[in-house]
């Protein structure tokens, strides 16, 4: 649609390539016939200014740490990177989606970070016919309303917190649970999960609190929290840090279980004693001692002097899958259907989560790391560690309901499931 | 011709142009958005500038408008549909945000403006069946005026060029009319004008319907354009950044809120492409303005050029004096 209107500047360009042609076959020899194939270029979505920063930081980490471990090559071409900042706004990340695609000319996105991001670029990347391979966790995007040109590597947001539901359901035996989680849609998927998860295997979500995802203080909601005998925290960024310290200083003593985000390993280097105990589920776990993740840990160790948590890791994550899809299209990107079909196909065992594969609505399947927080096992200078206790194997996004049953419930909200009596 | 006349209609022939000079669509996407972030901030100026009212909560007014095109269309109804019942809905919001808001006037109005801007954006957040929340509301098409096409970056920009330079026109008209002049008045000396026997809040009143119209425009228009719409649009730092391209740019000109548009779109999204501080460069550029140029860009430059021309008449006083003849 898009490009045919720069008439005055295509006749510019022409006018500027035939003088510098000319030129060029005056000066020297004709170029070879069969010449290096054009570099492959990837645009990356991030966020590196605002409340999410430190999220959308790691995510451009995890990239370039794969980008330097292959020397910025993919299925023989260049890989020139384009990173564009969102500034984790959804009008941020269509302007920036439109540099990406309308001026820098990439073959594909990774990214972008948030929910509502992902939302606001979604008709745009699939008017533009653009695979984009993102970290959000939009679940409605790989089920209800799925957008055929993304691919997530990822996780939906309760793809990890399902699980969780499982095993405080069956194996710390949790019966009355109180969830907290920030006031936006990856909190309500991720608790809906749970929830979900959690009262079909026997427990009772008692209560549902929601901060906002910016507040102060979480004491008002802290005071809430009383006649149960567990807690689940899905907060995201830096949130839990905060939202455990004055947990711990209200005197609670509940056990708390968080979701992906809730203890990412990225935050281990500043959690405190009041963490211990915490159990979590996710996609990704430091604490795996497979050659894959040794690498990329040391890998970003050492370019960056950084401890990696899944933002990182995922987006190494999505490399690897480009990196396969592109060889197995034989390094041609151009025809996107094609290219997007071969990023679907993509099946790999050496991503630093395990072994990972997709569902015919183009969401991974892959494991799923429950892990308890302690000192035991620490590594890389750290004094806390999470270590892993139980892995689910080949999770998908519908759990273990089969998909036409989880399709036809709403997508989880903040009502949805709703708070019953148990 | 005076030389105010020819730099207008130079002005205009090269925003008609501007999208055959730079070509790329990515730019000419890039000079919309200074379009219509400039209508929004010609609204703010309304207040501002010709009112001395500062509001802190016209992104509110903008949400409404967008709002109401995403869920009069999800609902079925057509685009001419949807821009009335914008336009309309907006303009009552508008009058109900004024007329809680003109109980009061300086740090009150601003302190009251945020507030029912914050407001707006709870309901935005929170009241999830109409608005969708955190996630958003995408808008699939784009109207078709007289059966031209919006869905090109070209036409969409012809299409908030002509928008502008009518909103430019009646911001003009309106500055220059009696109420407008009057308006003037009760920023200067409101105890005065009521004492002749001007009904004070009645034009502060008028003169906020009409900033919130312009705003309802500047919504439509961004709704349009991104093609989705989320409470982020609405929050503080929207209304925070319309008020500084205002202030930027120069209140109580015309020109001084389509500069300050330009300035913050383009570092926004264009330098933040390179510079991955942008946002302390424009925090940076804004506090050089206050320092320099405390009156704002259009307003500042204007005197630069004014002393520098002075200060060459003191010079060259024979070869000058002709020319300044010419130049009142």
């Amino acid at each position: 649609m898009s490009r045919k209107m720069s008439g005055t500047m295509t006749r510019r360009r022409l006018l500027a390539a035939t003088t510098a042609g000319a030129a060029a076959a005056l000066t020297r020899v004709p170029a070879p016939a069969v010449a290096a194939p054009a570099p492959f270029r990837v645009g990356l979505l991030t966020v590196k200014t605002g409340p999410l920063a430190a999220g959308g930081i790691l995510m451009q980490q995890g990239v370039l740490t794969y980008l330097k471990e292959k020397n910025y090559r993919m299925a023989g071409r260049q890989v020139d990177l384009v990173i564009a900042d969102t500034g984790g706004s959804p009008a941020g990340a269509k302007t920036k989606a439109q540099e990406l695609i309308e001026r820098d000319g990439v073959d594909v996105i990774l990214g972008p970070l948030a929910a509502f991001e992902l939302y606001a670029i979604s008709a745009y990347v699939i008017a533009h016919k653009m695979p984009t391979l993102s970290l959000a966790a939009a679940d409605n995007l790989t089920q209800r309303t799925p957008n055929p040109y993304l691919l997530r590597a990822s996780a939906t947001s309760s793809q990890a917190s399902q699980p969780l539901g499982h095993y405080a359901a069956t194996r710390l035996k949790l019966k009355r649970v109180i969830t907290i989680s920030e006031d936006f849609a990856f909190g309500y998927e991720q608790m809906g999960g749970f929830q979900a998860a959690f009262q079909r295997d026997g427990g009772c979500v008692v209560k549902k609190l929601w901060p906002p995802l910016v507040t102060p203080d979480y004491t008002p909601y802290l005071a809430q929290i009383a006649d149960c005998d567990g807690v689940c925290q899905g907060f995201a960024g830096s949130n839990p840090l905060r939202f455990m310290k004055q947990y711990g200083s209200a005197g609670l003593k509940y056990p708390v279980v968080a979701g992906e985000a809730g203890a990412d390993d990225f935050l281990l280097k500043s959690f405190g004693e009041e963490a211990i105990g915490l159990v979590s589920a996710a996609p990704y776990t430091l604490d795996l001692e497979s050659d894959a993740n040794l690498r990329f840990v040391h890998g970003m160790l050492k370019n960056f002097d950084a401890i990696p948590g899944q933002y990182a890791a995922l987006l190494y994550g999505n490399c690897q899958v480009l990196d396969a899809g592109l060889t197995a299209a034989g390094g041609d990107s151009s025809d996107r259907e094609k290219f997007m079909a071969a990023l679907k196909a993509v099946r790999l065992t050496d991503t630093p989560r395990g072994p990972i594969r997709f569902d015919h609505l183009n969401n991974v399947i892959g494991t799923i790391y429950i892990r308890r927080l302690g000192k035991e096992g620490a590594k890389y200078g750290l004094k806390l560690w999470n270590k892993t206790v139980h892995t689910y194997e080949n999770v998908s996004q519908f759990w273990t309901w089969p998909e036409k049953e989880f399709l036809a419930h709403p997508v989880y909200s903040r009502d949805y499931p709703p708070l019953t009596k148990c | 011709m005076t030389p105010r006349r020819a730099a207008i209609v130079a002005g205009i022939i090269v925003l008609i142009a501007l999208p055959f000079a730079i070509g790329e669509d990515y730019y000419i996407n890039i000079a919309s958005q200074i379009l219509l972030y400039a209508i929004f901030a010609l609204g703010i100026d309304v207040l501002i500038g010709y009112a001395g009212l500062v509001s802190l909560g016209h992104a509110g007014l903008f949400g409404i408008a967008a709002y109401i095109i995403a869920n009069v269309l999800a609902a079925g109804y057509g685009h001419t549909v949807a821009i009335v019942a914008a336009l309309i809905g907006t303009l009552i919001a508008t009058a109900g945000f004024a007329a809680v808001a003109l109980r009061s006037a300086g740090i009150t109005f601003i302190m009251i403006t945020l507030a029912l801007g914050e407001i707006i954006w709870g309901l935005a957040y929170r009241w999830i069946s109409v608005t969708n929340g955190d996630n958003g509301i995408s808008v699939t098409t784009r109207p078709m005026p007289f059966g031209l096409s919006l869905a090109s970056p070209r036409g969409f920009y012809d299409a908030t060029l002509i928008i502008f330079l009518l909103a430019m026109v009646a911001v003009a008209i309106f500055v220059h009319s009696p109420l407008g002049v009057a308006l003037a008045g009760t920023r200067d000396q409101p105890r005065r004008m009521n004492a002749l026997g001007y009904h004070v809040w009645m034009i502060r009143f008028l003169a906020f319907l009409f900033s919130g119209f312009l705003s309802a425009v500047s919504g439509i228009l961004f709704v349009y354009y991104n093609e989705f719409i989320s409470p982020q649009a609405l929050a503080l730092p929207a209304s925070a950044a319309g008020v500084l391209m205002v202030i930027a740019g120069g209140a109580g000109t015309l020109l001084g809120p389509v500069v300050g548009s330009a300035l913050v779109v383009i570092v926004q999204n264009v330098v933040s492409a390179y510079i991955t501080r942008w946002n302390l460069m424009l925090g940076a550029i804004f506090v050089a303005i206050v320092i320099f140029m405390p009156e704002g860009l259009v307003p500042g430059v204007r005197r630069l050029v004014q002393a520098t021309r002075r200060a060459a008449a003191r010079r060259w006083p024979r070869a000058m004096a002709s020319r300044l003849r010419s130049k009142p």
